[in-house]
């Protein structure tokens, strides 16, 4: 295997994981109530962009992480509950428009709060590259890719062995029956936003140090991890990882090989082939429409 | 029955073209005309997006990307290759039209939010192309645009502009409501009523969505070669997801499935911001929470909103 | 020559059989009942013959000519028309223009000619419109003119969509339960509605669970079970037969 090959391919599955992280998110939302949630990168760009400050102010870094990691879940908990709740059973481009407008504010209240500038988060262990077979790899990659595998794991437990997890899946596949059997899908709603918006603000945290973070770094985070989940099939688990991975390994190879300035469009071109050719993506269920 | 939507259509063409012809009373500088300008080829793109999204039920997230298409593709035209500046807003929306027509039949199969995000990486690639194609775009930087010239003469300057924009806009409008009243327009509003029932009863959905959407990237192609032309330059920025939010917010808030909602939707909203220029800052906050009020308790927008108030007050005693 | 032929006709869903080898023959001119309990096939049925669902196997043939296509306008421009058992109406629309809408078929009309408005279009529209005031009177909802349609009662928008249906001028109306939801004043509105549907010689197939309606106004009953056929005959004969009894009514009930 090549140096370059192997060292795009440790920058795709770096910024993969992320995607992942995003992906995951963005399925979470929507299995719980079929909403995309177009504010789901505000929550990266939240999580960034708050630790910098609080480690900029003087906080230890651990606390000034699980500080933003909260703050974007309780805006996660605000947006459903004052946004996504009142609307419930309102048409699709009602929600789309919702959601689009929860990020503009969020964006709005980020340029107020912080500020218009690029902003650098110390990374966790240092920066000497580790050096892999001609590669090299930074050790905050390892933090990203060792962090997101405790979370999908962490994930797994909770959606299969724990009641409230269940209770999630439960509404995913069949809302009126959740509902019936005494799941509070109103409550379901809720976890679903906060989880969400906790997943996204880790994934922030985690690439801050290697990418800047900024006031608008949430949009372009959150339209991948869009692709990424509806190329792995949107509100499937195992395929946002799988969708979030192989979104993160094309984009470098087409950087790599291809051509860098198109990077960006790779995942908007990965949105429309999908679209087109395989709507419930890879791991995604095909349904048989009941007329 | 007809003689009183025959009416009704006519009141409010007149109305609009009443507003048109009197506005400049209330302008009392260029700035204020250039906010006009604006305001007016805004409410051009809204009223072709209206009948995608307001009467056909569909939705699109890229429209930024019509409107840039027909934008750079008058500008190139103009400034690179020496069109005369008819002939290049001809082309351009020519092949804005075909572009639509070619990229409809598939997006269109979608629904929901599956077409919302289709419509977003139509829009977003598009705009990539542009900012990466900097040998005929001038890049993230832009280019300049030559002056629009009519019959060997220059339009330049911004009340010369006001009377161009104000004549198509209500030319757009008229278009629209004609469309609307027709076998077509209620093929529309019956597929956004029930998709299967307008089926049953003959109507070609898949290829009435199609239309719709070429004729709403037509409005847009069009008023983005005027507005480049208008401004003498332009850049990425108006191609951006961005302002094809802001497109669909505007055509929301007026009121979906009202043309001059779409009108009043535009007006609104390209003040607005410049009304709070005094609150800078705050200008992506405002905006962003008048998107989501709106949307919850106001979901039917402005103007329709509005009318059924009245039309409430009205029947009480 | 039979109006409507089905030889074979079958419908799976994913290992679920909702029409197994359906044969059957509608005349023109008459009115053809479908019955049978809940889950026996006849929407299935019904959205078979109106190209909403393609057969999984069979044929069918309308007046001679094979009938087969891929999206539901073609089934309508060859001379089907439906309502539907859960309203489809259109809404967003009047009850006179749900009705103009349903005369989509017989609207030509070019893109040009509609963005400006020709006189001839003008003259159009208005025929369009005093056609569909006709259809309102004839299913009796003269009053309902400039109602919006999400004004209107439940039995109101039944015969709305009956209306609606009829604009396209079928040559076979496809009734799905069209007594549903209405009290016996209205049923009876109904079944005279039917009756002056089929004297315009229009040809009828009726999917309904009123005995009394169907029995008093079809010549030929069609009764389905688990999506096959149980039992085809006049009412009469229908009405006595001993399977058709079990299948509704349980084996212990004579």
């Amino acid at each position: 295997m090549s140096a370059q090959f192997l060292q795009f391919l440790l920058a795709g599955l770096t910024v993969g994981a992320i995607y992942a992280l995003v992906a995951l998110g963005f399925s979470i939302i929507y299995n719980a109530s079929h909403v995309i949630n177009f504010a789901q990168g505000e929550f990266v760009m939240i999580g960034g962009m708050c630790t910098v400050w609080l480690a900029n102010a003087g906080w230890p870094l651990p606390l000034a992480i699980a500080a933003a990691v909260l703050l974007a879940a309780l805006l996660g908990l605000a947006l459903a509950k004052l946004a996504v709740e009142p609307a419930r059973g309102a048409s699709v481009v009602t929600l789309i428009i919702i959601t689009i407008g929860a990020s503009i504010l969020l964006r709005g209240l980020a340029t107020i709060v912080w500020d218009k500038k690029y902003h650098a988060l110390k990374p966790f262990s240092g920066e000497m590259p580790i050096h892999i077979g001609g590669a090299t790899l930074l050790p905050q990659s390892l933090w990203v890719l060792g962090v997101t595998l405790v979370v999908v794991l962490l994930l797994s437990w909770f959606f299969g062995r724990t009641l409230l997890g269940k209770a999630l899946l439960a509404t995913s596949h069949n809302r009126l029956a959740a509902q019936l059997v005494g799941i509070s899908v109103r409550r379901v709603l809720l976890v679903a936003f906060g989880l969400s918006a906790a997943l996204g603000a880790v994934a922030g945290i985690l690439i801050a140090p290697i990418t800047f973070t900024s006031w608008d770094v949430g949009v372009m985070l959150g339209l991948k991890g869009f692709a990424a989940a509806v190329l792995g099939g949107m509100g499937s688990g195992p395929g946002a990882v799988v969708g979030g991975l192989a979104l993160g390994i094309i984009e470098a190879m087409g950087a790599g090989y291809l051509s860098s300035a198109y990077k960006d469009a790779l995942a908007f071109v990965i949105i429309l082939a999908v679209l087109f050719f395989m709507p419930s993506g890879l791991l995604g269920q095909r349904s048989a429409d009941r007329v | 029955m007809l003689a009183r939507l025959a009416s009704s259509r006519n009141a409010g063409l007149a109305a609009l073209a009443a507003v048109v012809a009197l506005l400049p009373l209330a302008l009392v500088n260029n700035y204020y005309y250039d906010i006009a300008i604006l305001a007016g080829l805004n409410a051009i793109v809204c009223v072709g997006l209206n009948l995608l999204i307001g009467y056909a039920g569909q939705i699109s997230l890229g429209h930024a990307g019509f409107f840039g298409l027909g934008a750079y593709g008058s500008a190139i035209l103009t400034a690179r290759y020496g069109w005369p500046p008819l002939a290049a807003l001809l082309a351009a929306t020519l092949a804005v039209a075909l572009l639509a027509l070619a990229i409809g039949r598939p997006i269109l199969r979608l629904r929901g939010h599956y077409l919302a995000m289709a419509t977003l990486g139509m829009g977003v690639i598009i705009s990539i192309v542009i900012a990466t194609e900097d040998r005929y775009t001038g890049g993230p930087d832009g280019m300049s645009v030559p002056p629009l010239t009519l019959a060997g003469v220059a339009l330049a300057g911004e009340r010369v502009w006001y009377w161009v924009v104000g004549v198509l806009l209500v030319l757009a409008v008229w278009l629209a409501r004609n469309l609307i009243d027709s076998p077509h327009g209620r093929a529309l509003r019956a597929l956004h009523g029930s998709e299967v029932a307008a089926e049953v009863g003959g109507i070609d959905s898949a290829r009435h969505k199609v239309r719709v959407f070429v004729i709403s990237a037509v409005y847009a192609a069009v008023a983005g070669s005027l507005a480049a032309h208008y401004a003498g330059f332009i850049t990425p920025a108006k191609v951006t997801f961005f302002h094809s939010i802001e497109l669909v917010t505007m055509v929301v808030f007026g009121g979906m499935a009202s043309t001059f909602g779409a009108v009043v939707g535009a007006a609104v909203l390209t003040t607005l911001p410049q009304a709070l220029t005094v609150f800078k800052e705050y200008e992506m906050v405002v905006f962003g929470a008048v998107m989501m009020l709106t949307m919850i308790f106001m979901p039917k927008g402005l103007v329709p909103t509005l009318a059924a108030l009245a039309a409430r007050r009205g029947k009480s005693p | 020559m039979s109006l409507l032929r089905a030889e074979g006709l079958s419908k799976e869903f994913g290992g679920v059989r909702a029409i197994e080898a359906l044969d059957f023959e509608i005349q023109p001119g008459t009115v053809f009942s479908i019955i049978g309990p809940n889950g026996a096939g006849k929407t299935t049925l019904l959205n078979l013959l109106t190209g909403i669902y393609r057969p999984s196997a069979g044929r069918m043939w309308l007046e001679g000519r094979p009938l087969a296509g891929h999206a539901p306008h073609q089934f309508a421009a060859a001379g089907i028309g439906r309502t539907f058992q859960n309203l489809q109406i259109f809404f967003n629309m009047s009850a006179l223009e749900n009705v103009m809408a349903g005369r989509h078929l017989h609207e030509r009309c070019g893109l040009a000619a509609a963005l400006l408005r020709t006189p001839r279009l003008a003259r159009a529209e208005r025929a369009c419109s005093d056609r569909a005031a006709e259809l309102l009177a004839f299913v009796g909802l003269e009053a309902y003119e400039h109602s919006a349609a999400a004004a209107m009662p439940y039995g109101a928008l039944k015969r709305l969509e009956i209306a609606r249906a009829l604009a396209a001028q079928p040559r076979l109306l496809l009734l799905d339960e069209p007594a549903a939801g209405l009290n016996p004043s209205e049923i009876n509105d109904i079944d005279r509605l039917i009756q002056r549907i089929a004297a315009r010689r229009i040809t009828v197939v009726l999917v309904e669970h009123n005995m009394k309606l169907v029995m008093g106004v079809s010549q030929r009953v069609l009764v389905l079970d688990y999506g096959r056929k149980l039992a085809e005959g006049d009412a009469e004969t229908v009405r006595n037969d001993p399977r058709v009894i079990e299948a509704y009514l349980g084996a212990d009930a004579h």
